[in-house]
């Protein structure tokens, strides 16, 4: 009964979550929409993160510079070129992917492994932030602004238009890329990365050409990060390096899928609903007790995220898959 | 003369990085031996700050004499959170002890943040104005005597490495962590006793620093990146390697302001640690792993 073959409960269980996203904007008001985008979102990104960590265990803490590539290249196109953001697309995720290539390439041939990994990755992300602050031709500090108007209908060409679009578009995002990484997890590059995660020495005694199977992670996982960031851009329509390349936007993004359960498919989407749930859940509980103080939400926040990591130490998914007697995917 | 002012620029860079060197040191001293690196080394080093801060404005006490009660409360903040928190989590891989610390991070920012407010907050002393001549090359007495008192600390700590009996144990933790429980060393304690040390310099170090700039509670985090830059460029784990970082990382962030824009100066930190990583990833004097 393994759940990523789609059978069985594990299978009834994703039709019905799946249903139930599509069917929800008819019920519920545009306060909780919002939520909803904001949850696809982080179940998109942390599913992107989680091919790097989860499969292949490279620990990246610098994933926010894929996020503002994806975003600063789309936005960029559009502002400066009129060129929509499908086109902006096809840009983004090239730019990205060559990024995490450079990164990629850097660390694995220099043998940058473990801690000072995930120190190089963050120290390149806040190279970006930096750097992106002295670009006049993205807007420098002063940020980078897309165009807004009141719309009557929604632009799906140029993602410009209403929540509720921008919603199907997020959830289509996070169905495609939940397929895709079952489909990674059970090829046999998949294969390749489980054993560089459990021991990239016995893998590479095995005769895998790790160097190039961490390559495949890093790229694959900065590509489809930067679709997030164009999702990013043509959401909020503003951009500042301060916030896009923020070390916080990169520890925020990782969240979801070690909350979850790194190196599962389901992890990276319960994660994102438990964490924005939680959120979103304090601020309303804060709000009703006329609590009104900066601050007072991300300490309830932080105090939860450390009963999760001493009480869970796998995550929410394996516990909660036991408990459904469901295979540990 | 244009070359006067890039010498007290560098002079005083040099001075506010043994501060930073200081503060490196505490995270050095915490990898070195406890094999975790701490995510919440510059939110512990705001608490200091903040303490310092509040002891000035309710006692007007000085900083440079609040330096040794605040490194003692720190350390028993460090010895609490490696007794209670992070002991259990010594043998779990990387990520969960970053999101460990992560989250005791966030805890620290918030509380702050809770309690003094988003303002900016300084520290004004007497001879905050004050300055010391030698030669053509002039500087602020507060960083003089903070970069002194910087020294101080580190020598203290140094010689407690080298010459206590509990230094000593704890080194034999850090070279040989099963040996050091065969030999019946109480290895958690000393863990936490490591910690402790690693926060007392924060402790020390953050109330220096309120001499020398303003604190607000999302500095943390800034300053837990530049322990990471300082540490890992003269050599994770290695105590003079901490010092020689923060000097480095001190004068080229104080010459990179001046050449180019203020704004830009930790880039060029941040270069620097990606050319260490990539060509002396044990850093400038740390030893050569396995």
């Amino acid at each position: 009964m393994s759940l990523a073959g789609f059978r069985g409960r594990g299978g009834a269980l994703l039709a019905l979550l799946f249903a139930v996203l599509i069917l929800a904007p008819h019920f519920i008001n545009d306060y909780l929409l919002t939520v909803l985008i904001i949850i696809l979102y982080f179940a998109y990104a942390g599913q992107a993160w989680n091919i790097m960590m989860g499969f292949a265990g490279q620990l990246s803490l610098g994933h926010a510079i894929y996020v503002g590539l994806g975003a600063y290249t789309a936005a960029t196109l559009y502002v400066h070129f009129g060129i929509g953001p499908w086109i902006g697309l096809l840009v983004a995720i090239p730019v990205a992917m060559a990024c995490g290539a450079i990164i990629g390439f850097l660390a694995f041939r220099f043998g940058v492994a473990g801690v000072y990994f995930a120190i190089l990755t963050i120290a390149f992300a806040e190279f970006a932030r930096i750097g992106f602050d002295h670009i006049a031709y993205t807007g420098g500090s002063a940020g980078l602004f897309l165009p807004v108007a009141q719309y009557t209908h929604n632009d799906l060409w140029n993602l410009r238009g209403k929540p509720i679009m921008f919603y199907y578009v997020m959830l289509a995002f996070t169905a495609a890329a939940f397929l895709l990484c079952r489909y990674l997890l059970r090829s046999r590059m998949g294969y390749f990365w489980q054993a560089i995660r459990e021991d990239e020495e016995a893998a590479r005694a095995l005769g895998i050409d790790t160097f190039r199977y961490k390559m495949f992670a890093v790229v694959i996982s900065a590509g489809m990060t930067a679709v997030a960031g164009v999702f990013f851009a043509f959401y909020y329509n503003n951009l500042f390096p301060e916030q896009v390349f923020h070390i916080s936007r990169s520890i925020e993004l990782i969240l979801a899928p070690i909350i979850g359960g790194i190196g599962t498919l389901f992890g990276p989407v319960l994660g994102a609903f438990v964490l924005t749930g939680l959120s979103e859940a304090m601020t309303e509980l804060l709000h009703m007790l006329g609590i009104d103080v900066p601050g007072a939400k991300q300490v309830f926040y932080g105090v939860c995220l450390l009963v999760v990591v001493l009480a869970l130490p796998d995550g929410i998914w394996p516990w909660l898959a036991r408990r459904l007697g469901l295979g540990r995917t | 003369m244009p070359l006067d002012i890039y010498l007290n620029v560098a002079v005083s860079g040099l001075l506010t990085g043994l501060v930073y060197g200081l503060m490196a040191l505490g995270l050095s001293v915490i990898f070195g031996v406890v094999r975790v690196v701490n995510f919440a080394h510059g939110e512990m080093m705001t608490i200091a700050m903040y303490l310092a801060i509040v002891a000035f404005q309710a006692f007007r006490l000085d900083p440079l004499v609040m330096m040794v009660p605040i490194a003692g409360v720190l350390f028993a903040l460090g010895y609490v959170m490696q007794a209670g928190l992070i002991n259990p989590f010594i043998d779990r891989p990387e990520h969960a002890q970053f999101m460990l610390l992560v989250a005791i991070a966030i805890i620290f920012v918030n509380v702050l943040l809770l309690v003094f407010g988003p303002d900016a907050r300084s520290v004004q002393t007497s001879y905050a104005f004050d300055s010391f001549a030698f030669g053509r090359v002039i500087v602020d007495a507060t960083k003089v005597y903070a970069g002194l008192a910087a020294i101080v600390v580190a020598a203290a700590l140094f010689s407690f490495f080298r010459f206590s009996d509990t230094g000593k144990a704890i080194r034999a933790c850090a070279d040989n962590y099963t040996g050091a429980l065969v030999v019946g060393l109480n290895v958690k304690h000393l863990y936490a006793l490591t910690f402790g040390l690693g926060a007392a310099c924060v402790g020390a170090a953050g109330s220096m620093l309120t001499l020398i700039i303003d604190v607000t509670p999302p500095l943390g985090p800034q300053y837990t990146l530049l322990a990471f830059v300082i540490v890992i460029t003269g050599g994770l784990g290695s105590m003079p390697g901490a010092l020689l970082g923060g000097v480095l990382i001190g004068v080229t962030e104080a010459l990179a302001g001046l050449l180019f824009a203020p704004s830009a100066k930790s880039m060029f930190a941040f270069a620097i640690l990606v050319l260490v990583l990539l060509f002396r990833p044990q850093g400038i004097l740390g030893k050569r792993a396995s």
